[in-house]
C-alpha cells in the first residue's frame, strides 16, 4: 500500500533536481503525477521514470511565468486523473545575481515572476479544485535563503522569504477547507540549478557541498522529496503553515570550535566561573 | 517492510499521550522499543499492546529528573537489543503554572528538571552508543510554546525554548558523527497533560479545543507520532537542528483577520485617491 494511493499531484519544475526526485517518489507511492516543466525532453524522461517506478504520469509543458500555463496544468490534472490532491510549486532558478546596484529591474521582475508569482498563481488555481474534494496539500519550495541573509542572491532571498510568509497567510485562510499549505526550506542541494553554474559540475559541487553543514554530505534531491512526500501524505494531516527546514544543520547556528579563522579554544569541559575568579 | 526495521528506540514518557502513540507506531514500523515512564502500570500496558500486535518492547521505570535513570534506560536498550538508534526525549509536565509572581523557585526548577535537563541527559548518554551504531536520531518534544510565549505557562514556555536551542547546538556538534538532533513543536494535542485540567475531560477538551487552530480539529498524539517517525527514519537522513512545527497552524499568525473583510477582490490604491 502506497502512502499516496489514489492521490493526484501536480509538480512544477519536475524535469530535473528536486521536482524530478519528488515526481518519482510520489509515483512510487501510488500518486498519479502531472509533470510540469519548460524542459520537454527532461519532462518526457521524468514521465518514463515515474512509470518505471510503478506510477502514472503525464507531461505538460509549463512556463510558470505564465498564469495561463499554470491554470492549464491544474486543469490537465483534473481532466486526466479526475481531481487534484497535491500541488508542489517547485520550479525555480537562481534569478538575478550580482551586487544590489548591478541588478536590473527586468531581472528582478523575472525572478519574482518565477519564484513568487508562480507560487501565488499555483495556490490560486489549486484551492477551488481542492475544495471540491474536501481538502488537499499545497507544498512550495522555499529556501534557507528565505530565513536569513547571505544564503543566496538578493532577489532569490527576498522571493523565498515571501514564499514562506505567503504560505502562512494562505494556511490561515484555507485551513477550514482542510487544505494544508506548507513550504520546504532546502539547504545546499546538488541540483542542476547549482552545479550547472559551478566549474567542475556535479562532482565538484558535491565535494564543496559536503563541507558546508554539520552533516558531512551534500544534500540530495531525495532528501527534499522525502519531506515533500511527508507533507503530501495524510501523515501530516495536522501540519499547516510551516516552513520545514531540510538543510543538514546548515542554519542551526554556529560552533565555538573548529571555525575557520577562529582562535583554537582548548576547553576540555567543566564550568566557566565568575570572571573575577581565576 | 517497516520504516524502522532493525532499529532500537528509547522513548521517555511512553506510557501515555504522544510517547505512547510513538512507541506503538515505532514498533509497528519494525523498531524494538524501550518504553520508559514514571507510570509503571501505563508503561506495562503499552508494552503488552505492542507485544499483542507482534512488536518488540520492554518497559523500564524512569524518573527523567534522575540522570542515573536516563542512563539506565539507554543501557537497557543496548543490553536488551544490542544497540541504540533512536532516543525520543518526550516526557513532559505542564510544570509551574499560574501568574509569574506566584511561581515558586522550587516549581520553576522542577519544571526545568523535567523539560530541559532531561533532554540534555538523554542527548548526553545517547552519544556513545549512537557513535557505535554509526549514527542515530535524537528527537525531543519541544512545543509551540517555545516559538510564542504562553502567559500562564511561563516556565514551560522558557524550558521548551531552551530545548529548541539545545537541539540546534547539539546538532552542530554531532553532525559529523551522523547523529541527528531535532525537536517537534506540537500545538494543542489531546493528551492527559492537556485534558486532565479541562472540566469534562477528554471529550469536552476535544470539542472546545477544536477551533483553536486553522485546521478545525484538536491535535492527536498520532499527529506527533507521525512526525517523530519521519524524523527517526532514514527519510530524514539530512535533517538536523530543526524544530518541526505540528500544530494545525496555531502559530502561523493572527487567525481573526478574514481577508473577505478587507474587500472582495480588487486593489487598494494610493490613499489620496477615492
Amino acid at each position: 500500500m502506497g502512502r499516496l494511493d489514489n492521490k493526484v499531484a501536480v509538480i512544477t519544475g519536475a524535469a530535473s533536481g528536486i521536482g524530478l526526485a519528488t515526481a518519482i517518489r510520489f509515483a512510487g507511492e501510488g500518486a498519479a503525477v502531472v509533470i510540469g516543466d519548460l524542459n520537454e525532453e527532461g519532462g518526457q524522461s521524468a514521465v518514463r521514470q515515474c512509470r518505471e517506478n510503478g506510477g502514472r504520469a503525464v507531461f505538460q509543458r509549463c512556463d510558470v511565468a505564465a498564469e495561463a500555463d499554470i491554470k492549464a496544468l491544474i486543469e490537465r490534472a483534473v481532466k486526466e486523473f479526475g481531481k487534484l490532491d497535491i500541488l508542489f510549486n517547485n520550479a525555480g532558478l537562481g534569478g538575478a545575481v550580482g551586487t544590489i546596484e548591478e541588478i536590473t529591474v527586468e531581472n528582478w521582475d523575472r525572478t519574482m515572476a518565477i519564484l513568487l508569482r508562480a507560487v501565488f498563481v499555483g495556490i490560486k488555481y489549486a484551492v477551488p479544485e481542492m475544495r471540491k474534494i474536501g481538502g488537499g496539500s499545497i507544498i512550495s519550495t522555499a529556501s534557507v535563503a528565505g530565513l536569513s541573509g547571505g544564503r543566496g542572491p538578493h532577489a532569490y532571498s527576498a522571493a523565498k522569504a515571501a514564499v514562506i510568509n505567503l504560505t502562512r497567510s494562505v494556511a490561515l485562510e484555507v485551513g477550514r477547507d482542510r487544505i494544508r499549505v506548507n513550504c520546504i526550506c532546502p539547504g545546499g542541494i546538488n541540483t542542476p540549478l547549482l552545479y550547472n553554474r559551478i566549474p567542475g559540475g556535479q562532482e565538484t559541487t558535491a565535494q564543496f557541498l559536503s563541507q558546508i553543514q554539520p552533516i558531512p554530505r551534500a544534500g540530495m534531491p531525495d532528501d527534499i522529496a522525502n519531506m515533500a512526500l511527508f507533507l503530501a501524505s495524510d501523515e501530516s494531516e495536522w501540519v499547516t503553515g510551516t516552513a520545514m527546514v531540510v538543510d543538514g544543520g546548515l542554519t542551526a547556528g554556529a560552533s565555538l570550535f573548529n571555525r575557520p579563522g577562529a582562535p583554537q579554544l582548548a576547553v576540555p569541559g567543566g564550568f566557566s566561573g565568575p570572571s573575577f575568579e581565576k | 517492510m517497516g520504516k524502522l526495521d532493525g532499529k532500537v528506540a528509547v522513548i521517555t514518557g511512553g506510557a501515555s499521550g504522544m510517547g505512547r502513540a510513538s512507541a506503538i507506531l515505532f514498533a509497528r514500523e519494525g523498531a524494538s522499543v524501550v518504553v520508559t515512564d514514571l507510570n509503571s502500570q501505563g508503561g506495562e500496558m503499552v508494552v503488552s499492546e505492542i507485544a499483542a500486535a507482534g512488536g518488540r518492547a520492554v518497559f523500564q521505570r524512569t524518573d527523567v529528573t534522575s540522570e542515573a535513570d536516563i542512563k539506565a534506560a539507554i543501557e537497557r536498550a543496548v543490553q536488551e537489543y544490542g544497540r541504540l538508534d533512536i532516543t525520543f526525549n518526550n516526557a513532559g509536565v505542564a510544570g509551574a503554572v499560574g501568574p509569574l509572581e506566584n511561581i515558586e523557585a522550587e516549581d520553576w526548577d522542577r519544571t526545568f528538571a523535567v523539560l530541559t535537563r532531561a533532554p540534555f541527559f538523554g542527548i548526553k548518554h545517547s552519544i556513545a552508543p549512537m557513535r557505535k551504531s554509526g549514527g542515530g536520531s535524537i528527537i525531543s518534544t519541544a512545543s509551540a510554546a517555545a516559538i510564542r510565549g504562553v502567559a500562564g505557562l511561563h516556565a514551560y514556555s522558557a524550558a521548551k525554548a531552551a530545548v529548541v536551542n539545545l537541539t540546534q547546538s547539539a546538532a552542530i556538534a554531532l553532525g559529523r558523527d551522523r547523529i541527528r538532533v531535532n525537536c517537534i513543536c506540537p500545538g494543542v494535542v489531546l493528551t492527559p497533560l492537556i485534558y486532565r485540567g479541562v472540566p469534562g475531560g477528554e471529550k469536552a477538551a476535544e470539542q472546545s479545543l477544536a477551533r483553536m487552530q486553522p485546521i478545525a480539529r484538536v491535535g492527536r498524539p498520532e499527529d506527533i507520532a507521525a512526525m517523530a517517525l519521519f524524523l527517526a527514519s532514514d527519510d530524514a537522513q539530512w535533517i538536523t537542528g530543526t524544530a518541526m512545527i505540528v500544530d494545525g497552524g496555531v502559530t502561523t499568525g493572527n487567525q481573526r483577520l478574514r481577508m473577505d473583510q478587507l474587500g472582495t477582490g480588487g486593489f487598494s490604491g494610493p490613499s489620496f485617491e477615492r
